[in-house]
């Protein structure tokens, strides 16, 4: 098992060099120059700011300082905010990110597992009809339109109440997180009910139920113990890149509510080619999504034996 | 039939069972994640108006990338900059220049004197010197410090030497007198300077406090000294930002508010208006879709020239078709710019533009559009042909090559590519190439000039026709189509240096002209905006010229309720 662990955790070290390396170079193959900026400086003020950034260096030179600050956990000095690190961008706003991110997955989770097992308690029946057109709703209008729609609806809200019921952008307390979760959550939502639902129906046509059923063990029982437990499986498998793809995806949710989250900084930094920031957050999601890669792949040898037997 | 059923219902009270517990679960997790969230923002619901704290709530489109005065460069930075610093010399409610830290100043033909208040005080308690600004101006300059906005400096005798680092700080012509007389040399004679001090990158910075935050200043709230109105209490980054009333300041036409809260950082539009809607921010910009919502709501729209104009710059370089005047008159006299605001990009604040020169810019008297009025501009589709025939026998051409019309990658500038690529097609039969790309890399091309044409944008730095006037100066940077002219480097350096005000005027009125019948670009639009304003917040100004929102004389008018 520790053998097991230690494997993949070298494995996603590898990982994790290569996507830092293929960023590096990527990056640096974007047409457009980081430092220009609109008023065209001197040539002594380009000068002055490529030998401040170090891009006076050549590139492979770059790339070997880059590697050492990486190793040390360093990531730099942002280009467009100037006097905060990208450390600090980092810490300050992954929490945001990750608080949104656990409360969407938590809903999509206990939604997902929820409506997929009562559609599939009520196969072809009313109640399986309503979710499963939700469901589909849900996987194709896209997250921007959902937030828009969610926010104006807010509006609505509070206008007819004549209150601030549920505040309509911000961040700070539960009332601002429950909307934008929410949001964030309902794509993925969908995908797991879907999930759920078919791994459920799997289950009830398979032996072990049947031969459950004939020993006379009660309908809730079966329900409970064997249906369940069996069907969650491969929703646990995908929960962990779920989470992973949530806490990295939030952008437009972050844009609409006013979150200051880390998604908004990742975006923004592609189109103001802020190299340091670029590489910062790609490698620190990219390392964050090899490590949930990795925990779901561990958990997965404690919940079902089977794994752990075939190493 | 009967057993499925049975089967199905008590599965489903033993599901509901489960989710009660779930349910319970997901909210004592919502409770303890509140509890972190707690620590990442500052929970703000007071609503757009406090009256009782005489507070307003506002938003920003963005985080403040750079608060130390020397080195920010964009928008958001000004906005907040335009709050807590003050130059030597600021700008009142009407646009005109009003003493700022400096009481009364002298401008000569060789350099300038200012005397600064007594009373002009840092957030601190101590009193502003002469010292802080020679401090702040040898800053900007020092090529360690790597300012993009040192030009603007340029006009102080050995700037551009300092800058480059061809000579030492010291040589910088600028210094303190005594504590509160700052004494500046000029390169050249430099008649607005008085314009320029009021700008960002003149404010001054209190060398001991500057030393003592270790090159973090501006970072943080703790990390900033200011001399304005109001002074940055606290700052979460990327979520909220409160400004309170500066106790120390000295002028009580400023800074009416006790207490301005930045409770959202956000640039969607469409989050604006719902928070404006709901009664949480007092002003909003509104976009063309937004106006007939607005107009439902019955609110006053108010419109206002954010003072960028927008042009088709040519490429001037020899090799490019666009060197050609006939070929740049017969693209000029086929288009109408009216018809591209009105009926294409159909933004109802936006204004046809006809002249380098904006028609907010200032002449002698009163406007100078109305002073140097141009002749007025109407499509000519057979002069058009007539100078595209002369431009094809001049260049010896049996068909003209596709031009490159390089453009933004944002949605109207491409409504815009799209229609004058049309437009050439059907008036001229010229086939554009559409060459969108993201900012920096348009950036990028325009440098290297690989464009035939380009759809670029200026805005002032300064209120003074120059910040529009020298943009084509062979030696200006910004020139990137290269458009090289003895005439008009002549007119330039009139208008940098002549002392007399009205034949600095008529050079700009020259250069005007020169920009027309030389075609050096076609101007399309001058950008507006929209916006809606809480009725019960007065004074409120947006500004062409400065900090583009700007609250300083703003203040609650409570018989509105």
């Amino acid at each position: 098992m520790f053998l097991f662990g230690f494997k993949r955790l070298l494995q996603g070290v590898v990982t994790v060099w290569f996507i830092a390396t293929a960023t590096f170079f990527a990056m640096h193959n974007v047409p457009g120059d980081p430092l220009l900026n609109e008023r065209a400086g001197s040539e002594a003020i380009k000068a002055n700011l490529e030998s401040k950034y170090g891009l006076d260096q050549p590139l492979s030179t770059q790339y070997f300082i880059y590697l050492r600050n990486l190793s040390r956990g360093d990531f730099g000095i942002s280009f467009t905010q100037e006097n905060r690190e990208v450390n600090d961008i980092i810490r300050e706003h992954f929490p945001v990110s990750a608080i949104l991110g656990i409360l969407a997955i938590v809903f999509a989770a206990t939604g997902g597992v929820l409506f997929g097992a009562l559609t599939a308690l009520y196969r072809n029946r009313l109640p399986d009809y309503i979710i499963m057109i939700l469901v589909i709703l849900g996987i194709s209008v896209p997250s921007f339109v959902i937030a828009a729609m969610s926010q104006l609806m807010l509006v609505g809200i509070n206008n007819m109440a004549g209150s601030t019921i549920l505040p309509v952008a911000g961040w700070g307390t539960i009332l601002h997180m429950l909307v934008p979760a929410l949001v964030l959550g309902l794509g993925t939502m969908a995908y797991l009910t879907r999930l759920m639902r078919s791994s459920m129906l799997e289950i009830i046509g398979s032996d072990y139920i049947r031969t459950a059923k004939s020993k006379g063990v009660p309908p809730p029982r079966i329900f409970a113990k064997h249906q369940l437990r069996n069907a969650i499986l491969p929703v646990v498998t995908v929960l962990g890149p779920s989470i992973a793809a949530i806490t990295t995806g939030g952008f437009v949710v972050e844009l609409v509510f006013a979150i200051p989250g880390l998604g908004r900084y990742f975006v923004q930094a592609v189109q103001q080619l802020d190299y340091t920031v670029i590489m910062g957050t790609t490698v620190f999601y990219g390392a964050f999504l090899v490590f949930m890669v990795i925990l779901v792949d561990i958990l997965y040898g404690f919940i079902d034996p089977r794994v752990r037997l075939e190493k | 039939m009967n057993r499925n059923g049975s089967n199905g219902g008590s599965a489903a009270r033993s599901l509901a069972l489960y989710a009660a517990y779930v349910l319970l679960a997901v909210a004592i997790l919502i409770y303890i994640l509140a509890f972190f969230a707690g620590n990442t923002g500052i929970a703000i619901n007071g609503g757009a108006i406090n009256e009782e704290r005489n507070s307003i709530t506002i938003a920003l489109s963005e985080e403040p990338p750079q608060l130390d005065s020397t080195r920010s460069t964009d928008a958001v930075s000004f906005v907040v900059l335009a709050h807590t610093m003050e130059g030597l010399i600021a700008y009142d409610q009407n646009d005109q220049l009003t003493p700022g830290a400096a009481e009364r100043w002298e401008i000569r033909d060789d350099g300038a004197t200012f005397w600064i208040r007594e009373e002009a005080t840092w957030s601190d308690g101590q009193p502003v010197t002469a010292h802080d600004f020679e401090f702040a101006w040898k800053r900007v300059l020092d090529p360690d410090t790597a300012a993009q906005y040192a030009f603007i400096l340029y006009p102080i005798k050995n700037a551009e030497a300092v800058n480059q680092g061809d000579l030492p700080k010291e040589m910088l012509g600028v210094r303190a007198v005594t504590d509160l007389v700052l004494e500046v040399d000029f390169e050249r004679p430099t008649p607005y300077f008085d314009k320029l001090v009021a700008f960002n990158t003149y404010f001054p910075l209190r060398e001991d406090f500057f030393e003592s935050t270790n090159g973090r200043y501006g970072a943080d709230a703790a990390m900033l000294l200011s001399n304005g109105p109001y002074i940055l209490t606290e700052w979460v980054h990327g979520a909220s930002m409160v400004w309170e009333k500066n106790p120390y300041y000295w002028n009580s036409e400023k800074g009416l508010l006790d207490e301005i809260v930045t409770a959202y950082i956000t640039n969607d539009a469409n989050a604006n208006l719902n928070l404006f809607k709901d009664g949480q921010i007092v002003q909003t910009g509104l976009t063309a879709p937004m106006l007939p919502t607005a107009m439902e709501q019955r609110w006053q729209i108010d419109r206002f020239m954010d003072g960028t104009l927008f042009f088709l710059e040519f490429n001037h370089r020899e090799d490019r078709v666009t060197d050609n005047l006939n070929f740049r008159k017969a693209l000029y006299f086929a288009q109408d710019p009216s018809e591209l605001v009105y009926k294409v990009l159909k933004e109802a604040s936006y204004l046809p533009a006809e002249s380098l020169f904006p028609i907010w810019i200032q002449g002698l008297q009163g406007a100078f559009r109305k002073e140097y009025p141009l002749p007025k501009h109407s499509l000519d589709l057979e002069k058009a042909r007539e100078y595209l025939d002369l431009a094809r026998q001049e260049l010896g051409l049996e068909d003209f090559p596709p031009i490159i019309l390089l453009t933004g990658d944002s949605s109207l500038s491409l409504l815009a590519a799209e229609y004058y690529q049309e437009l050439y097609k059907k008036n001229l039969g010229l086939e554009l190439r559409i060459d969108a790309q993201i900012f920096k890399q348009r950036l990028a091309k325009m440098t290297s000039g690989d464009f035939d044409i380009v759809m670029a944008g200026w805005g002032p730095d300064y209120f003074d026709a120059l910040t529009f006037g020298d943009l084509f100066a062979s030696w200006n940077l910004n020139n990137r189509g290269r458009y090289q002219s003895e005439e008009m480097d002549n007119l330039v350096r009139t208008a940098q240096s002549e002392l007399d005000p009205q034949k600095r005027m008529d050079a700009f009125g020259s250069i005007q002209e020169l920009i027309n019948s030389d075609v050096v670009i076609i101007p399309m639009y001058e950008r507006g905006v929209s916006f809606v304003v809480d009725p019960r917040l007065k004074g409120f100004k947006r500004r062409s010229v400065g900090p583009q929102v700007d609250y300083n004389y703003a203040y609650i008018d409570s018989s509105q309720n």
